[in-house]
């Protein structure tokens, strides 16, 4: 891993170019006093809340992303972005297991979550998801209603206290931003919500299970701009209690939101003509836009491919 | 990696289980409840072969081979059912083929020709004809439709005397209950689940293949000769063997019209028995033998029916793993 | 070309006559034609169960008893032990199959995935709703009648026998159609398997389920050959559905429709229109469900 004497600019300048493929980022901080939470770190350092270490994920014998290494830190915003089929959204769904549901899926490689292996045999993806949630590309509201659906995780939890599940939900709506708007017809369905509604909705559901990390694939793809923009306000406000990594596909998205930023591509087999994704470049976002290392890099958020 | 100092992340509401646990009880009992639920459709069918056959097992030993003999004759103790197994053939075929060409009329009709507000009422017309209990069919057929059918039996008769392939099949001797009647009424109760069948199968010609004949100039009728038919030949097979095996099964109509005589005559206009029909009549007076004999007749139509059923379900399935494209 | 005109040419775009447009004319009648061929036995059987049906019946035919001996004429009596019989027997016998069959189709295709065991049980499923219901009397009758005597629960387990792979065939069909974007934002928020499929899976298919299970009820109730040999002929009602014989509607049209007397023919009619009365009633509840839980799905 990374040695404390790159904690210096001129020891990041001394990172070869051919280091690409590995975790960019600067090295562990010192350690932190115990059950004390970090201040807004600057960009890089903080606790490292996923250590993804030369992982590649199959889905039968089909090699869907190879050799990922990155290091996801606390109370921050991180973007995987990339060209469809580079694998982002594969990562980002095997951090908090949810590739278990696919047949024939795959991991190889290190995950882990606050030191602890994600993929161990004795860890339940049940108890990983209630630390990591997620929230979907398309709204998937349950048809209940909308209290409902916010009080379904803290209800399957063993929450069954009426007051504590009013507190519950309306602290969630509020984070999601969405209380005012339906806190007169918590009773209605779920499904009559418009979709940045519904977005939201499901949002609130992920935060009132007080998650340690919120995962995002592609949240506010299915939304409208004016949607869009009430979705990326929350992930700003909220980032202070919660770690997010958001898959967009959207670079203006990237550099409005995240504080660091991780870059995929496709590696294209010309023999076998198969598609497999890799980790290209990982960097504070500032850093991957104005100034990548990586051509490849540099060509898509350029606009010349992807 | 071990110079990070593990911060607590904030307990999951309710929770402050470690990552790792076991899998909870409730879950993993639930998952054996419903596997359980499953398996007993397997031990239902084994079960009904195994008692079913037990108490025909007097029967198979004494007839032996002379149960596929035509000799019923309860009185003297003699049980050959040839008589009830050829009723049982010859109404299904007679059902199967008045009901397919009506049931894929209707089906291609739905399919095809309709447009879809319109198939909403038609489906529901045909499904009413499921409705109808096997009974109601029954007392109607017996009370209404063979009085009636029997006119027209004995115009028919008068007219076909002494024809060469007609006379034997339509000619004397010719009751309003008979095997044509059985036949009929078959008819009726088994088009609602060939036709739905058969709407499934054409369902599942690629839309692709339609709009290529279409495209080329093709008539309706040109495009479902061209297109529709050869992709849905082996399900519309499965749907008519379904059709065939619900005709043979069909119990309580075909009891009360058929005739009651355990007869084989080429003569579609007379009186006849089958598998079903001859359990359900005679059951209630049999005793010993006579029982064990018509226990026997259920094992055969139970084997018949699952033979039957099961090369069909595989027809129909074949088919509909082609659309997958598998 | 050589010859090309200055005016444009004449472009027939009418049907193309002769034997194509006729065969194409001719084979849509034809399919018409069918459709009608169903319309009318359908139309002269509900007509006739009505007209010769209504006039008998009045509250004393329904409630009333005993049950008359086919020889008496009509007005005699009652079917209210038939009645209540239908209504005893089926309940039961729905109360048995529905759990049952919802769970196994749950396993099918929640639990079943692609395996070769759920692939299997589920064409065993499907080959189980061939078998004629006759088999299922006998069945019953012998593992069941010839220890424990006649009753209507012996009957009640052959419909239950009936009912199962028609509610584990429809259920399944409905399990199957629940988007799986529904299970995903379940298993996200941390829920077990079972925990998902209860909660979320089963609510949300719940109104298909329903409406599957009453068109299964539809058919038990209309069905004689299972009772046949396990509930017996009882004459008066019975309320104990465990022990005693019983009877039921498709029973009594059953014996009296073999009878040639008069009275008998017009208790049967009676009983006909009260059983095909209650069997629409049923279908017309599913067609309701169906389109009221059809608002609630996206």
């Amino acid at each position: 891993m990374e040695n404390p004497e790159q904690n210096t600019l001129a020891g990041l300048e001394a990172i070869p170019e051919s280091a690409t493929r590995q975790n960019v980022a600067l090295p562990e901080p010192a350690a932190i006093a115990e059950g004390e939470r970090a201040a807004q770190p600057a960009a890089g350092t903080g606790v490292p809340i996923f250590e993804v270490n030369g992982t590649s994920i199959y889905y039968g014998s089909f090699r869907a992303v190879t050799n990922v290494s990155l290091t996801i830190y606390e109370h921050q915003i991180t973007a995987f972005i990339g060209p469809s089929g580079c694998g982002k959204t594969t990562v980002l769904r095997t951090l908090n297991r949810m590739n278990d549901l696919v047949v024939g899926a795959r991991v190889e490689g290190d995950v882990s979550y606050r030191g602890e292996n994600l993929y161990a045999r004795n860890v339940s993806a049940i108890a990983v998801r209630r630390r990591i949630g997620m929230v979907f590309q398309k709204p998937n509201p349950f048809p209940k209603s909308i209290y409902d659906n916010v009080a379904y995780g803290p209800r399957i939890n063993g929450i069954r206290n009426k007051s504590e599940l009013n507190e519950i939900v309306e602290r969630s709506l509020r984070q999601a931003a969405l209380w005012d708007e339906v806190k007169n017809r918590l009773g209605n369905s779920a499904l009559g919500l418009s979709g940045g509604q519904a977005q939201r909705l499901c949002i609130a559901r992920t935060l009132a299970v007080e998650p340690d990390v919120v995962l995002m694939d592609e949240p506010a793809s299915a939304l409208d701009p004016i949607a869009t923009g009430a979705i990326e306000d929350l992930m700003k406000e909220i980032k202070d209690k919660y770690t997010i990594v958001i898959v967009t596909h959207n670079m203006q998205q990237a550099t409005r939101v995240s504080d660091r930023t991780a870059f995929f591509s496709v590696l294209i087999n010309p023999e076998s003509d198969t598609r497999t994704g890799t980790l290209v470049e990982y960097a504070p976002t500032e850093r991957l836009f104005g100034d990548p290392q990586d051509d490849r890099t540099k060509a898509y958020v350029t606009g010349r491919m992807g | 990696m071990s110079t990070v100092t593990r911060v607590d992340p904030a307990s999951p509401a309710g929770s402050t289980r470690p990552l790792s646990q076991r899998r909870p009880l409730g879950d993993r009992t639930f998952q054996l409840l419903a596997l359980g639920c499953g398996l007993l459709v397997l031990v239902i069918l084994v079960l009904i072969a195994v008692t079913t056959s037990q108490q025909a097992s007097s029967w198979f030993s004494n007839e032996g081979l002379k149960i596929f003999t035509n000799n019923w004759n309860p009185g003297a103790n003699q049980f050959g059912v040839l008589a009830f197994i050829y009723g049982t053939a010859i109404t299904a075929i007679i059902a199967v083929i008045l009901s397919v060409p009506v049931s894929l009329g209707i089906a291609l009709l739905l399919t095809e020709v309709v447009p879809y507000r319109w198939s909403r009422p038609i489906v529901y017309v045909v499904d009413l004809l499921a409705v109808v209990p096997s009974v109601v069919w029954g007392l109607w057929g017996i009370l209404v439709f063979a009085p009636w059918l029997q006119k027209i039996y004995t115009d028919i008769a008068g007219g076909v005397d002494g024809v060469p392939v007609l006379g034997p099949l339509f000619g004397q001797p010719v009751s309003g209950a008979s095997f044509f009647t059985a036949g009929i009424i078959l008819a009726f109760m088994i088009t609602p689940i060939v036709t739905s069948l058969s709407r499934e199968v054409i369902a599942t010609v690629p839309a692709i293949d339609k709009e290529g004949a279409y495209a080329l100039g093709a008539t309706r009728w040109e495009m479902i000769r061209g297109a529709v038919w050869p992709h849905s030949q082996a399900g519309v097979v499965g749907a008519v063997l379904l059709g065939l095996g619900r005709a043979m099964g069909e119990t309580i109509a075909v009891a009360l019209v058929i005739g009651s005589s355990p007869e084989i005559t080429s003569h579609l206009f007379a009186p006849g028995y089958n598998l079903p029909a001859g359990i359900a009549n005679l059951f209630g007076e049999a005793s010993g033998e006579f029982r064990a004999a018509l226990m026997g007749m259920g094992v055969l139509l139970f084997v018949i029916t699952i033979i039957i059923n099961v090369i069909a379900r595989g027809a129909v399935q074949r088919n509909a793993r082609r659309k997958r494209g598998a | 070309m050589a010859g090309v005109s200055a005016e444009p040419r004449q472009v027939d775009l009418r049907e193309p006559a002769g034997w194509r447009r006729t065969k194409n004319r001719l084979a849509t009648w034809l399919m018409v034609l069918s459709f009608v061929l169903v319309i009318i036995p359908l139309g002269f059987v509900l007509v006739t169960v009505i007209a010769k049906g209504a006039s008998s019946i009045n509250w004393a035919f329904l409630t009333g008893g005993p049950v008359p001996p086919v020889v008496a004429p009509a007005g005699v009596g009652g079917l209210g032990p038939a009645v209540l019989g239908t209504i005893e027997i089926t309940a039961v016998a729905t109360v048995m199959a529905v759990p049952l069959g919802v769970l196994a189709a749950i396993y099918l295709s929640e639990y079943g995935g692609r395996n070769w065991l759920a692939a299997f049980i589920g064409f065993l499923a499907d080959v189980m709703t061939g078998v004629p219901s006759i088999i299922m009397g006998l069945f019953i009758f012998t593992i069941w009648v010839l220890h424990f005597g006649l009753s209507g629960f012996a009957g009640s387990l052959a419909l239950g026998c009936l009912m199962l792979p028609i509610v584990i065939r429809s259920s399944y069909e409905i399990l199957r159609l629940v988007p799986n974007s529904l299970r995903e934002g379940s298993y996200a928020l941390g829920a077990t398997k079972s925990r998902v499929t209860v909660t979320v899976v089963l609510p949300a298919a719940i109104g298909g389920i329903v409406s599957g299970v009453l068109l299964a009820v539809a058919r038990a109730a209309g069905e004689t050959a299972p009772l046949l040999f396990c509930i017996g002929a009882a004459e008066t009602a019975n309320a104990n559905v465990f022990s005693g014989a019983d009877t039921a509607l498709p029973l009594q049209i059953f014996s009296n429709a073999s009878q040639p007397y008069v009275g008998a023919a017009e208790r049967g009619w009676g009983a006909a229109l009260t059983l095909i009365a209650i069997c629409f009633i049923l279908m017309i509840a599913a067609r309701l469900v169906t389109a009221r839980f059809a608002r609630y799905s996206h």
